[in-house]
Formats: C-alpha cells, structure tokens, sequence
C-alpha cells in the first residue's frame, strides 16, 4: 500500500508534532516519544518485509506519478537503513529518559529528535534529488538546534564549525542539482538515470558529479572534508551525539551510493582512484587522529571518521569493479568475478552501515554512563571502572571489540566482506589500509581499556578535575553533574545492553543480514528494477522509442551489471 | 521605542492588517497571495505592534505560547495531508467540497485551503517567535 | 542575459567565499547569505531563461508546445523552497552566532580553538 512507504517519516513527523504541542509538559512528550519509537522498529519491519516480498515500493504523493510528482520510494538499499534508524531512535529515546538533564529536556529534545528521525527517513526514502535536498536540510536544522541544546561554550563553538560547513556543502548540493536539472531537465532519480546518458556533456556532467561529491562527503566527513566532526561530536551529551553517531554521517553515504550508482555509474567508474584514495585517507587519517586523543568523546568522534572510510571503501571498490568492466565489457571469466565483487562490495557498505550504527552509537552510550559515574571521560583521570562496575565493563569490551572487528562479532563480518570485495576487485593497498586501520582501532579501544577499566585511579584524579575546572573558569564543557546527579542509571544501562546484545546477535546470526544486503548490492547494481517501480513502464517505453530513433543501444539503467555475458557496450557510453 | 504617534498608528493598523491577512489567505489559491504572504503580514504587525508597545505586551496579545502555535500550524498541514488519506485517495491529495452558501452561491472548501491555512499559523508563529526571541534578548 | 547571471553567480560564489574566509562571525554569515543565494542564481541560470513567456499549456492543447518560447515553472519552485530553507537556516545561524558571542566574548574566529585540540 501507498501509505506504508510513507509512514516512517509520518510517524515520526506526528510525533515531533505532537511533542511541539505539548511543549509544557515533559511527561506527556516522553509519552509521545516513547510510544512512537516503539512503533519505529514495526513500521520498518513491515516495510522491510514486504520490500522483501514484493520488491520496490513507491508511493507518489497527492496521487501525481513520477516523473512529475514527488515520489518515495523503498528499495532494498533503503529500507535497511530505516531499519536502521528505527533501531537507533528506540535506542536512543529510552536512553535519554535516563540520561538528560531537565533543563535539556524541556528546551525541546524530543520534537527535536522525532523531526531528526523524519528527515532521516525523508532524505533515505526519498525518490528524487531536490526532495533529498530538502530533507537534508530540515534533518540539518533539527541537528543544528541539537547540537547546541544547553548552549555550553564547547557545544557553540563546534556548532559554529559544524553549521558553517554543512551550509557550505548545502550551498554546492543545491548548485548541483542546478546545474544537472539544466542538462536533463529532471530530478527524478529514476528518470535522471534513464535521461542522463542521452546527454552530450561529459565535462559538464564530471562536474555535476565532483559537486555532489564534495557536498555528500562533507556529509559523511570523509576526507579532506571531515574537520568539524572531531571538532563538534564530544562537545553535546552522549544521548544527543549517539543519534549523530548512529545515523547522520550515514545520510551522506547513503547519498553517494544512490547518486552515483544510479545516476554516475560512468563518473564513478571514471573516478574511482578519486573514490579510493579518499577512502583509504578517511581511514587512516581518522585512526591516527584517535591515536593522539585521551578523551572517550574524542576518541569515538575521530574513530567515526575512520569508519565511514569503510563505508565508503564499498562505494570505491565497486567503482573499481565498474572501471574494469567499462575497459573489458565482452563477457570473459574476469568479467563475472567483478561483476560478483561489485555487488558483495555494496552489501559490504550496507552491513558496515548497520553495524556501525549499532556499535558506535553504543560507545557513545557507554562513554556517556561513564561520565556520569565519574564525572569526566578523560582517560587519564578514570580508573578501577572494572573493579567497581564489572558489568558496565563486559558492556564495552564487547562492543569495542566489536569495532575493532574481533571474530564473530558484527564488525567482523563487515571488514570481512569487504576485504573480501577490494580482493576481488584487485584492491591491494586499499585492502592493506583496512586491515593496518583495524589494528589500530583495537589499539584504540585496548587503550580506553586499559586505562579507564583497568588501570588504578590515579590518587589525586578528584584533586586534578577540580583543578582542571579551575583552570577553565568552571567545569569543562559538556561535563556532567557527577556521580550520576539527577540521572537514572538503569534507563541508561538497558539501551547499552540491548544494543551490545545486538552487536553479538548480528555477529552470530549474520547470515539473514548478509542476504539482505548482498540483495540490496544487487538492487544497487541492477537498478532497473528501481527504475520500473518508480517510472510506470508507457512512460518508459515512449524513452526507449525515442533512445531507438536516435539509434541508441537498448536502455539499461545506472550501474547496470547483469550477470548474464552480455556483448552490448558498455551502458554509459551514450555514442 | 517610546512614541505616542507609531503607538496610536500601531493600535489602528494591528486589525487592519489582520483583516488584510486573511483576505490574502482567502484569495491564494488563485490569485497572488496565500498562507505564507499573509502569516508574513501578521506577523510584521506584530512586530509593529512590539516595536511600540516592547516585545513582552506583544507575546501576550498573542495569547497562545508561540512554540505551541508552531506545532499547531505544522499539524494543520500535516491533517490535510492525511484527510486525502481517510477519504482513499493517496497522502497529500486535494479533495474539495461544495456548500451553497445563501447570498454568495457556491463555496468551494478544500483540504489545499486548510494546507494553506497550516502554513499561515506555521508562518506567522515562526516569524514571530524568532524576531520577539532576538527583541528579548537585546 | 545567461552570461551577465553566469558573472553575477560567480562574484557572489567569490565574495560569499571571501567573506567566509574572514575572521569575524558577522561576515561568516554575510558570506553564507552571499553563497546560498549564488547557488539560486545558478538554479535560474541553468533552469533557462526566457523572456516574456508564460508557463502555461495553451487552451485545448494537451502538451507543450514545441515553440521554444516557454518558461519553466519548476526553477522558479526550487528556488522558492531553497530561499524559505535559507531564511530558516539564516536565522537560526544569527541567533547562534549571537549566544556565541556573548558566551566566548569575542567574535574572532580564530579565538575557538577549545574543541579543536
């Protein structure tokens, strides 16, 4: 049914909504709230499992169809990820009912985290470029006014950081959508991708493609484009940043792979060096960034950075992939192989996408209940936390180790296959950079064991906060009341241990969530099924009459790679 | 701002605007106008209304917290939008309804109109909330 | 007309930039009203421009017409949403800008260096 496409970011939106009309009441939004993200994860499963049944979903709003009206579409790709962002809005709601300060919670936290969640869902659903603008933009409003709630001076100077470069990658994604309406005359994705190839401007469109780049990846902080999210992550509490952590960065990924694999298969293909070196400096540079910092937040923040260089690794690899089969189309035994890495690269991104949403999101929980006990995340002032609560400790052991990719845990799997993919597709060093960035990501994470577990509380850890304090005319931004003042522990500890149990189950009970990602690779490098779901099949066949009186090879949409041999050239070259 | 002539004129013009605003409301579905240009109108004659009489006496002829207002505006919208929805059409769909009014013949009200009138509250709530916010503060 | 849009585009892009690159918060946001409107600029530009031409289907045709002169209404749209956004987004940016000035006491960029170490 229509409705159900749309009722991700309808739920959520009624939600924020109804929680802006109770403005007065905190106990009647936490009801909204909560009610709400309970509903979350059955709206996604619904939708998960009839994507799964029936393939794409479409819903044209107002009934207009697509191309003309605005469409949402659910695909294999995205309704993962609004599973995803029902799973980190449960998480993250339960946990701040525990973890909030008040004066937090009644400045509007959550309208402000039910509108994040709609937009999130709008730009993952949404069918066509200007309306993911759109989406961007609202989801960027809602994280603006979140990441200053409080209006610390840490949380205002990295939100000036932060609000200045998410403008400026607004500015260039609106001029890209310009620009690319200029030369196609559409901004359906769908029909983008059927149109583009038609079009004569290889530079034109080379350009269109860096701009939607530059902007997405400022997103998703990939490198060189990634400094204000160290700059901006530790300073706002763990319950607000988690969220961050969980889904934003994700947005931009997302972006890219549906952009570039529907719309610039033949840009991905031309730039996939570009897309390969970007992703092996996001990595390293991010670890080595975590490896000067002795600060929990910090830590997490740069280790962000150096994950979404895997999830971006996919992206590369599959452009590899696409490189080699633009040069060698004819059907021999390579062929099949990188057709194959292609796909298994795509579902690599997607399980790394998931699992990182889980994972990441947990440390930023586990980090915030450690402030709470102690008052500071600053490794050099913690101790003993193994001795006093054993508990607290296995909850991040696992979900550290999870991160650094231990065995039959969640990260695991994700590194896996895409190793597996960058080997395939003849990624060596790039491989080599992924497996050189996990060592030093379990670095990291033995290193805030070590010091924040296991080691003794130094003697005068109270007497150097307090000092500290001093030293910065108050306490420290963003440090909490201590000892868990106005806090509930136990609202805070279920979500942790939830979601470490997901880290575990993912990891043992891998195989349904690789089948449905090795689905949405495929779905991501046959699009044409996308595009049959979104275009009704008069409209296409008129554009397939109109290809064959310009004597044009047979339409195959985006980033076509059949698994059949198949002696047509390549899709992309439009002569 | 302490004048007795932009009190007075402040006074007349409030209702007078009001009035204006509504009429822009009415007329926008056809003709230049709408939901956003009259929630803008109200709102600058409150500011008016601020700028002589202070931000504090203006909140309070708007009777209504402004934050509430906002969510009120934007569930105006939302309804419309889900009207289409209860009557089977898809989300967001147009759907109109005739009633014969005595004197003015037909009037034709649908949920585009109620659309417009979210963004009208919408509008005006904003607009208000973030000006009267920054007069506040100064 | 394009290439006159085209340059106006491009200055604005230039000092939007500029301005961004100065030190004071005040500019910062005179750079990124400058910038967000060079990006409608292009949306116009690129949208195409004519002269004088409606946007309407002539009475009883059921298409467009193939005469050239026709404007597109969808630029336009785009725009509208874009400057809305942008009002929204800009407001929001001075208010920020205002708290951060009256809690860091300077309107240096270069003094907020604390979240950066």
């Amino acid at each position: 049914m229509d409705l159900l496409v749309a009722s991700p970011i309808l739920l959520h939106l009624t939600a924020g909504l109804l929680c802006v009309v109770a403005w007065k009441s905190v106990p009647a939004q936490r009801v909204i709230s909560i009610v709400a993200a309970l509903l979350g994860p059955l709206v996604a499963g619904l939708l998960l499992v009839t994507v799964h049944n029936s393939g794409p979903q479409t819903a044209a709003l107002a009934g207009w169809p697509a191309p003309y009206g605005i469409v949402l579409v659910g695909d294999a790709v995205s309704v993962i990820m609004v599973a995803l962002v029902a799973v980190v809005g449960l998480a993250v709601v339960v946990y701040a009912m525990g973890a909030l300060d008040k004066p937090r919670e009644r400045a509007g936290y959550h309208p402000l985290i039910h509108l994040l969640l709609t937009a999130v869902n709008g730009a993952f659903l949404s069918g066509d470029v200007f309306n993911m603008y759109v989406w961007f933009e609202v989801m960027l409003l809602a994280s603006f006014v979140l990441i200053t709630l409080g209006g610390t001076r840490g949380q205002l100077e990295g939100a000036i950081k932060y609000v200045t470069l998410n403008l400026l990658s607004s500015v260039l994604f609106l001029s890209a959508i310009g620009l690319l309406y200029g030369i196609v005359g559409t901004l359906n994705l769908a029909d983008i991708a059927v149109k583009l190839p038609l079009v004569d401007a290889p530079g034109l469109k080379a350009v269109i493609a860096m701009l939607f780049l530059v902007a997405f990846g400022i997103k998703a902080a990939l490198f060189p484009f990634f400094f204000w999210l160290p700059a901006s992550y530790h300073t706002p509490p763990p319950a607000i940043i988690a969220v961050f952590a969980g889904v934003l960065t994700k947005v931009g990924i997302y972006s890219i792979l549906r952009v570039f694999t529907l719309c610039f298969p033949q840009q991905l293909a031309e730039f996939a060096d570009v897309f390969v070196w970007i992703a092996g400096f996001t990595m390293v540079v991010g670890v080595l960034g975590a490896a000067a910092q002795f600060e929990m937040r910090r830590i997490l923040a740069f280790h962000s950075v150096s994950q979404v260089g895997y999830m971006f690794m996919g992206i590369a690899i599959a452009g590899v992939c696409l490189a080699q089969l633009a040069i060698d189309p004819a059907g021999d035994e390579q062929t099949g192989v990188l057709r194959q890495a292609a796909v298994v690269a795509v579902a690599g991104t997607m399980i790394f996408m998931l699992h990182h949403g889980v994972v990441k999101m947990n440390l930023f929980f586990i980090s915030g209940i450690v402030m709470k006990l102690r008052g500071t995340a600053e490794l050099k002032h913690l101790g003993d936390l193994y001795r006093t609560h054993p508990m607290l400790s296995l909850l991040f052991m696992v979900t550290a180790m999870s991160l650094a990719g231990i065995p039959v845990l969640s990260g695991f799997w994700a590194k896996l296959v895409l190793v597996r993919a960058g080997l395939d597709a003849g990624a060596w060093w790039l491989v080599g950079a992924a497996l050189f960035v996990g060592s030093l990501t379990l670095f990291s994470m033995v290193k805030i064991w070590a010091e924040a577990f296991w080691k003794t509380t130094p003697a005068d850890a109270d007497k150097a906060l307090a000092a500290h304090d001093e030293s910065q005319g108050g306490p420290v931004p963003g440090v909490e009341p201590r000892a868990g003042q106005g806090a509930n522990l136990t609202l805070m500890t279920i979500p942790a241990a939830a979601l470490t149990v997901l880290a575990v189950a993912m990891g043992v009970g891998i195989a349904p969530i690789y089948r449905a990602a090795e689905r949405a690779g495929e779905a991501v490098m046959n699009p044409d099924q996308y595009i049959e779901a979104v275009l009704d099949a008069e409209y296409l066949e008129r554009l397939d009459e109109h290809r064959a009186a310009l004597g044009l090879p047979p339409r195959r949409g985006g980033a076509t790679v059949v698994a059949e041999a198949d002696p047509t050239p390549s899709p992309e070259d439009p002569s | 701002m302490n004048s007795v002539i932009l009190r007075t004129a402040a006074r007349v013009l409030l209702p007078l605007l009001v009035i204006f605003s509504i009429i822009l409301l009415l007329r926008g579905h056809n003709v230049p106008g709408g939901g956003f240009v009259g929630g803008l109108l109200v709102a600058s004659a409150v500011v008016l209304y601020a700028m002589a009489e202070g931000p504090r006496k203006a909140r309070a002829i708007m009777r209504i917290d402004l934050q509430v207002l906002i969510g009120i505006g934007l569930l105006i919208g939302l309804a419309a939008g889900l009207i289409g929805v209860a009557a089977g059409e898809p989300f967001m769909a147009g759907l109109w309804f005739e009633f014969p009014a005595p004197g003015l013949g037909e009037i034709k009200v649908g949920t585009p109109l109620l659309f417009d009138i979210g963004v009208y509250v919408t509008v005006l709530a904003v607009c208000l909330h973030m000006i009267l916010s920054l007069a506040e503060d100064a | 007309m394009h290439t006159l849009l085209a340059i106006a585009a491009g200055v604005m892009f230039a000092s939007g930039l500029y301005m961004m690159f100065r030190r004071s918060f005040v500019k910062l946001i005179i750079g990124l009203v400058l910038i967000g409107h060079a990006a409608n600029i292009v949306i116009f530009t690129s949208g195409g421009l004519v002269r004088g031409a409606p946007a309407l289907i002539p009475a009883g045709e059921a298409r467009l017409p193939d005469d050239p002169a026709f404007t597109d209404p969808l630029p336009p749209a785009l725009i509208l949403t874009a400057i809305v956004i942008s009002f929204a987004i800009i407001s929001y940016t001075i208010v920020l800008v205002r708290r951060a000035y009256q809690a860091i006491g300077t309107d240096d960029l270069d003094q907020m260096r604390s979240t950066d170490k």
